[in-house]
């Protein structure tokens, strides 16, 4: 199979471009998308291109737009809605839970919302409280949405193509520090979107993680092989509905599991996860499951305040240790 | 003497003649007590304090090995260790001066109890209400071998937080379903092995539902070659039709993997590896189950040579517990002395078991002819719940293909 | 070897593997493995520790010189002049 390199926004602009070239119901929409090229660039191009009709600005309004963009799914077409950033996502939050993700059971199957909804998400770049946060556990929380997150340039490519392919709503989250990494890309999916895959077989602990916490698991990875742990790495890639199987086979493997999660710990995936390996995979333990998550605090803007209130690589390898110990 | 009566005056001279005063500092005797009557030594297994350790009454300072097991050893002082006199691991007599505490506390002396009069009696009494009352902690995964395997775990030392038992703990050991309970006697553990190999039959015969096929496969090529390479090697190199047998297997495995692996939470759970179970029947009554790891990748030379190693280890019962926990599937082999056919009985929770006859002479009609032939019933048992009887057929047929070639397994 | 240490030999080498058997309880013109309840693995760990006692390295062509105590006596005496 051949494979290119290329930044992962230019792999979600490839997603984007195939989407319009393959079907024309598609479009996409959103805040400065269009003339500007999209707030983190990622529809850079497309405007002059496929031009107003399927690259559409809209006002700063994410309860209307994205309202518009259900109802355009409803109608008949493909629309692929970009929310800046998941902060503002709030905004439409009710048009998401209460009209996209509802209709389709409320309609007793008569109408499905075919809509994808891409948002930026994550922190690291100095942007403060109100752009920084990871909500991806809110929307995995809702019955009738799909949730992804590719943590991979093969899945920034693809995933899009995947979401526009189900019946009903998709939310993508698309982390803003991978934005301008390289990496390759492969011409097909690795997988189906609601697959979990392993990234890294391992035998001694599981690290389960997604998105854009993928590459600290893998990172820790490496520095644990380096002191004779080995570590699977597990990326979720779709949070909603989540692939139990390829988790909990993992740690019915490795008998210890760890997760690592940008969001906080209360009541938030990581939580849930682990929910699942105690009710599901409890007999196969060996040591307490754990946690890395992002410090309970709004995250802060200062670089070294808001390095140390992620998690990062040095947290996994220190708790993969004290559980390989006994501690 | 009457040990109680004369409890005073006992405590009296023994204060008299184990403490000695250097200075202001007293110092007393730490003794290997006695812990029943019929105790004469007691051997020393750690120290759990060095010299320059304050210590207190009732403080645990050594682990010792007694014939009632391992028994913490407490201090009846308060005071600093200033001497260690025996370095584990060491059998003293009872009595025994093993190390020396310099009171710390004015009046300690008055308090001292006489070693003698608190052991005696109420450690019988102790170190029942212990066996009665603790169930050790452990890991899920150590509390669901225990269960399945009938391990003993309050013999084990767990290394975990508040010495809870790990994995870790168990693999290394020598704790195994054979020798797990008890290990000292051996009508016990000839009862114990009884017990795990009836609660694993009666388990697979009550839960799988069985169904059984057997081919006739015919091992002249086999046979003729292991002649050949046989012939000129010495007896550590020879080869015997088992290992042709259980690569054959592995092979015919790879195939059809459907066959290798466990039946578990109500689904078929396919083993990466395949771990092969030999039964070894012991001379003494009994049988383990031993598994050869990858035996996939591993050469005819190999295999024989692991085969070789389980049975002489399987016999004198240093088994690792691994191989004991492992397996995808078993084989059972009857040898040469044995009987034309078995049908085995799964050990769950895998789904298949392999039952090879004895090799036997039958005449066959060749073009026409007849001819002599060397011929093996093997029988597969499979667990229907995960295998149809094609995939089994399926599977006898690619192992008696895979024998014809015996230069290339 | 005299007649008299290769029995001796020979009975420390079956009970290596079975340590119940004594001399008395076998028929030494009957097929040893029989007599001793030798599977085919036990038979080879047999000849094993005959050759680390006595240096003999027995074949496959040879097993039926020496399926039996007494027949074995002889072959090792014979080897070992």
């Amino acid at each position: 199979m051949n494979a290119q390199t290329l930044t992962y926004r230019e792999a979600l602009r490839a997603g984007i471009e195939q989407a319009l070239e393959d079907d024309e119901r598609v479009f996409l929409m959103g805040e400065d998308v269009g003339r500007y090229g999209g707030c983190y660039a990622v529809s850079k191009g497309l405007f002059d291109y496929y031009g107003e009709q399927r690259i559409i600005d809209t006002p700063l309004c994410e309860s209307g737009f994205v309202g518009v963009g259900i109802g355009a799914a409803m109608g008949g077409l493909r629309p692929i809605i970009e929310v800046m950033t998941v902060n503002f996502s709030l905004l439409a939050m009710d048009q998401i839970v209460n009209s996209a993700a509802t209709l389709r059971h409320m309609s007793g199957g008569q109408f499905n919302i075919p809509v994808v909804i891409r948002m930026a998400c994550g922190a690291g770049r100095q942007l403060a409280a109100q752009h920084s946060h990871s909500w991806e556990n809110f929307y995995a929380h809702i019955p009738g949405l799909k949730v992804l997150s590719p943590g991979t340039h093969t899945d920034a490519r693809h995933m899009l193509g995947q979401a526009l392919r189900d019946p009903d709503p998709v939310i993508i989250f698309e982390h803003v520090m991978l934005l301008n990494e390289s990496g390759e890309v492969s011409e097909a999916p690795e997988a189906d979107m609601e697959s979990a895959l392993v990234r890294r077989l391992g035998d001694d602990v599981t690290l389960i993680t997604y998105g854009g916490s993928l590459h600290k698991a893998l990172d820790a990875a490496d520095k644990l092989a380096e002191i004779n742990i080995s570590a699977e790495v597990v990326d979720l890639r779709c949070l909603r509905p989540l692939d139990t199987d390829t988790f909990l086979s993992s740690v019915a493997k490795t008998h210890r599991a760890i997760i690592i999660d940008e969001g906080w710990k209360t009541c938030g995936l990581a939580g849930e996860i682990s929910a699942i390996i105690m009710e599901q995979g409890f007999w196969s333990l060996d040591a307490p499951v754990k946690r890395v998550c992002t410090a309970e605090v709004p995250i802060p803007y200062p670089s070294h305040l808001e390095q140390a209130a992620l998690p990062q690589a040095e947290q996994i390898v220190e708790m993969a240790q004290a559980i390989m110990e006994g501690r | 003497m009457d040990r109680e009566s004369d409890h005073k005056e006992l405590q009296m001279k023994e204060e008299d003649s184990v403490a000695e005063i250097l200075g202001n500092d007293i110092v007393e005797d730490i003794i290997m007590p006695s812990l029943g009557a019929d105790m004469t030594e007691g051997m020393l297994v750690e120290w759990l304090v060095k010299p320059g350790d304050p210590v207190k009454r009732g403080d645990v300072i050594a682990v010792i090995e007694t014939q009632k097991g391992a028994i913490d050893m407490e201090v009846y002082h308060t005071g600093v260790i200033s001497e260690i006199l025996h370095e584990p691991i060491v059998t003293l007599p009872v009595g025994t001066v093993m190390a020396r505490v310099t009171l710390t506390e004015p009046g300690e002396r008055a308090k001292v109890t006489p070693l003698d009069s608190v052991t005696v009696t109420p450690l019988d009494s102790i170190s029942l209400t212990h066996v009665e009352t603790s169930t050790p902690l452990a890991s899920p995964v150590v509390r669901k071998m225990a269960m399945d395997q009938r391990l003993d775990l309050t013999e084990v030392k767990g290394s975990g937080p508040l010495g809870a038992i790990l994995l870790r703990d168990l693999s290394g050991s020598n704790i195994d379903r054979t020798n797990a309970i008890e290990v000292d006697d051996a009508i016990n553990t000839k009862k114990a092995m009884r017990g795990a190999i009836a609660s694993a039959m009666s388990k697979s015969k009550n839960e799988i539902p069985h169904f059984y096929q057997s081919l006739d496969i015919e091992l002249g090529n086999a046979l003729q070659w292991l002649k050949r390479t046989n012939e000129d090697r010495a007896p550590d190199q020879h080869i015997l039709l088992l290992a042709l047998l259980l690569k054959a297997a592995a092979k015919a495995l790879m195939k059809y993997p459907d066959l290798n692996g466990f039946y578990q939470n109500n689904q078929f759970v396919h083993a990466e590896e395949i771990h092969i179970g030999n039964v070894i029947s012991l001379r003494q009554g009994g049988l383990v189950v031993p598994a050869i790891h990858n035996v996939d990748k591993l050469s005819v030379d190999e295999t024989m040579e692991a085969i070789r190693d389980i049975s002489v280890r399987g016999r004198s019962g240093h088994l690792r517990s691994s191989e004991l926990t492992d397996a995808t599937i078993t084989i059972t082999n009857m040898g040469e002395r044995g009987t034309d056919t078995v049908f085995g009985v799964i050990y769950p929770p895998q789904v298949a078991i392999i039952g090879f006859g004895k090799v036997r002479e039958t005449p066959q009609l060749v073009d026409g002819d007849l001819v002599n032939s060397e011929v093996m019933s093997v029988c597969l048992s499979a667990d229907h719940r995960v295998i149809d009887g094609m995939l089994g057929a399926k599977f006898l047929n690619a192992l008696s293909k895979q024998l014809q070639k015996p230069e290339l397994l | 070897m005299k007649i008299q240490e290769i029995k001796v030999v020979l009975m420390k080498a079956i009970q290596e593997i079975a340590p119940e058997i004594e001399l008395e309880d076998i028929d030494v013109d009957e097929d040893l493995r029989d007599e001793c309840d030798l599977d085919s693995m036990d038979f080879l760990n047999y000849l094993i520790e005959i050759k680390k006692l006595t240096g003999v390295k027995i074949t496959e062509g040879d097993y039926q010189n020496v399926n039996t105590f007494k027949k074995m006596v002889a072959y090792l005496e014979q080897k070992t002049e």
